[in-house]
């Protein structure tokens, strides 16, 4: 009975409830841009309308268009986007000021972008199941564009990671592309191959392991990204990879053994990485007494730990403090900048914003109806958690730093653009998923048509 | 700007920001209770799709099962979406049947939704839906024929 209630159990489209709170969200980002305005230079920005309105017009042409071609869609996701980019963008163009530079701007033109790649992913992507059918395509484009940064010519080497690409004027991190690829991979796999991998296979200590032949496959492609990425010394990503891997490993497969095979595998990663490259030694090192070279290698975190401290509850005022003094506080320690400015308040209110986005899309998977889109969803879900767990961890000292961006709010536009594209597909896979279940029209007498359900095939 | 307009731009800004994440988690509060059964919202939301579901439940609802081969036929039993018709030749069951092929607690038709499924009790005969004996409990429509034994019934309007 509980099942039928289940079943009967209809979406609303809510779009105006998406509406009112992506106008919410525009005064949030509008509004942090005023009071940086005020609290440097004692005045409004003069350009407030025009940066104004053409934020207001990039999240209204992205919620017209949820609006016609994805109207079931989580109507809470969008919203939480946009305050979380126009608060970035602010804060950007606050340490902009007191730096003397323009990264605000280039990053409102990458936002615009994004943007398009959502439209655009919505528009031509309606149902997410096609991509189910470029599980191997992805794959090998994943390892292909992991492996550009390699290349002589177009590959760069900034702060000794090897993961930039140079595109004419353009820097690009393809490995941000390259994640949303491996979710599509290793969803489409484990969807295929899940009943063999949960069933057949021997049993090893209290953990089924399954036959090579199942999963050989899927951990010979990721192991080279994860070796292409310890080669280029991009310790952020391979944590990342190696969390989405044993999340979709066990969700797939239904045993929990494998987080105990997981955990066991990182900390005896981690160890042997301590031990072999001298980059892993300095972050632990840091992590553990960033005071003892507080003017050398544990400068910035240290630097990072001030602004906290002295932003305290309320924080500084946007303006009045002092975000400059941290390297890299556009992008990697964005969250310092803002913990200074606007204090644990603010902090504690943008965690839960992507507390929010992870429940939204759980809450995608749960509700799907088709495995592939649950997983995709659980698996764009790990990723954002793993993500943002991962930078503010580290930019709070709660775990060794690795470098990564803060999603939404640090420069940098290869993690917003792809940002954007996980947003996409989460919507597209919650629309199909509170999308009503299309009615069993049945012209005829015949009895026997009345169980018929019917399924909606993917077009072609 | 003086010290003090600073300060509430500050509280101001952090309870705009409050608000926000207020109203996206009340949005998402009223998201998982706000759902409507379909059933229930026929007064609140007039919904084109509700009309075309509606003629074949009105058609292809059966008020009774009669029994229309057998020792006993002509007897019938009114529908009742909550009270399952057993069916045997027991003295407590709502179809007596004088039939030698019946056990005393044969089958039973019961309504779950707006289905009506005929469940055999663990008969010793079994219960056939045309020629097909039943394991589970099976829908029934108008119209079906249920064998029992050596009776035939059927759900009728």
């Amino acid at each position: 009975m509980a099942n039928a209630l289940l079943l009967q159990f209809v979406h609303r489209r809510r779009r105006g409830a998406e509406l009112f709170l992506l106008i919410l969200a525009l005064v949030v980002g509008i509004g942090a841009y005023a009071a940086v305005g005020l609290g440097v230079d004692g005045e409004v920005p003069t350009n407030l309308l025009g940066y104004g309105g053409w934020l207001a017009a990039l999240v209204i042409a992205a919620h017209v268009v949820v609006r016609l071609v994805a109207p079931y869609a989580d109507p809470v996701l969008l919203p939480i986007v946009a305050a979380l980019n126009g608060i970035g963008l602010a804060m950007i163009h606050r340490i902009d000021l007191a730096l003397d530079q323009g990264q605000a701007d280039q990053q409102l033109i990458w936002m615009t972008i994004g943007v398009m790649l959502f439209v655009a992913t919505l528009v031509f992507l309606r149902d997410h199941r096609l991509l189910a059918r470029f599980t191997y395509t992805s794959g090998l484009a994943a390892l292909v564009l992991l492996m550009l940064p390699m290349l002589p010519v177009i590959g760069n080497e900034v702060n000794g990671a090897r993961i930039w690409i140079a595109i004419g004027p353009l820097g690009f991190q393809p490995g941000e592309i390259a994640k949303v690829l491996l979710v599509i991979t290793f969803a489409g796999y484990f969807v295929v191959h899940r009943d063999a991998l949960a069933l057949a296979g021997r049993r090893v200590l209290f953990v089924d392991f399954p036959r090579g032949r199942d999963l050989g496959p899927i951990l010979v492609m990721w192991g080279v990204s994860l070796s292409i990425l310890i080669l280029q010394k991009d310790l952020g990503s391979s944590l990342l990879f190696f969390g989405l891997f044993l999340i979709m490993l066990y969700v797939a497969t239904e045993r929990p053994g494998w987080l105990v095979v997981g955990g066991a595998l990182f900390f005896g990663g981690a160890a042997v990485a301590f031990r072999l490259f001298a980059h892993v030694q300095q972050r632990v090192d840091i992590w553990l007494d960033p005071f003892a070279d507080r003017n050398g290698d544990g400068y910035q975190l240290v630097q990072s730990l001030y602004g906290f401290a002295w932003g305290g509850l309320i924080g500084r005022g946007l303006g009045e403090g002092m975000p400059g003094r941290v390297p890299e506080a556009e992008s990697d320690f964005i969250m310092a900048a803002i913990g200074e400015e606007l204090g644990l308040t603010a902090v504690i209110a943008l965690l839960l914003l992507y507390g929010l986005i992870v429940e939204r899309a759980l809450r995608a998977a749960l509700i799907s109806r088709d495995g592939f889109g649950k997983l995709v969803a659980t698996g764009l879900a790990g990723v954002f958690a793993l993500q943002v767990f991962v930078v503010i961890g580290g930019v709070t000292r709660l775990i060794p730093l690795t470098g990564l961006t803060t999603p939404f709010l640090s420069y940098g536009g290869s993690s917003l653009v792809a940002n954007w594209v996980i947003i996409a597909l989460l919507l597209r896979i919650s629309d199909q998923a509170r999308r009503p279940l299309p009615e069993a029209t049945d012209e005829s007498e015949d009895p026997d048509l009345f169980q018929t359900q019917v399924v909606k095939a993917v077009g072609r | 700007m003086s010290e003090l307009t600073l300060f509430l731009v500050r509280v101001a800004y952090l309870a705009i920001l409050w608000i926000f994440v207020l109203s996206a988690i009340s949005v998402i509060r009223s998201d998982m209770f706000g759902a409507r059964l379909p059933s229930t919202a026929a007064g609140t939301a007039p919904k084109p799709p509700k009309q075309p579901k509606a003629p074949p439940k009105r058609r292809g609802s059966p008020t009774h099962v009669a029994v229309i081969q057998g020792q006993n036929t002509g007897v019938t039993a009114a529908l009742a979406p909550n009270a399952p018709i057993l069916i045997g030749r027991g003295n407590d069951a709502a179809i007596r049947l004088d039939d030698d092929y019946v056990s005393t607690r044969h089958a039973r038709i019961a309504a779950s939704g707006d289905q009506w499924y005929v469940e055999d009790l663990g008969s010793t005969n079994g219960t056939y839906l045309g020629t097909q004996r039943i394991t589970q409990p099976t829908t029934i429509g108008l119209g079906a024929q249920v064998r029992i034994g050596k009776t035939i019934l059927e759900l009728r309007k």
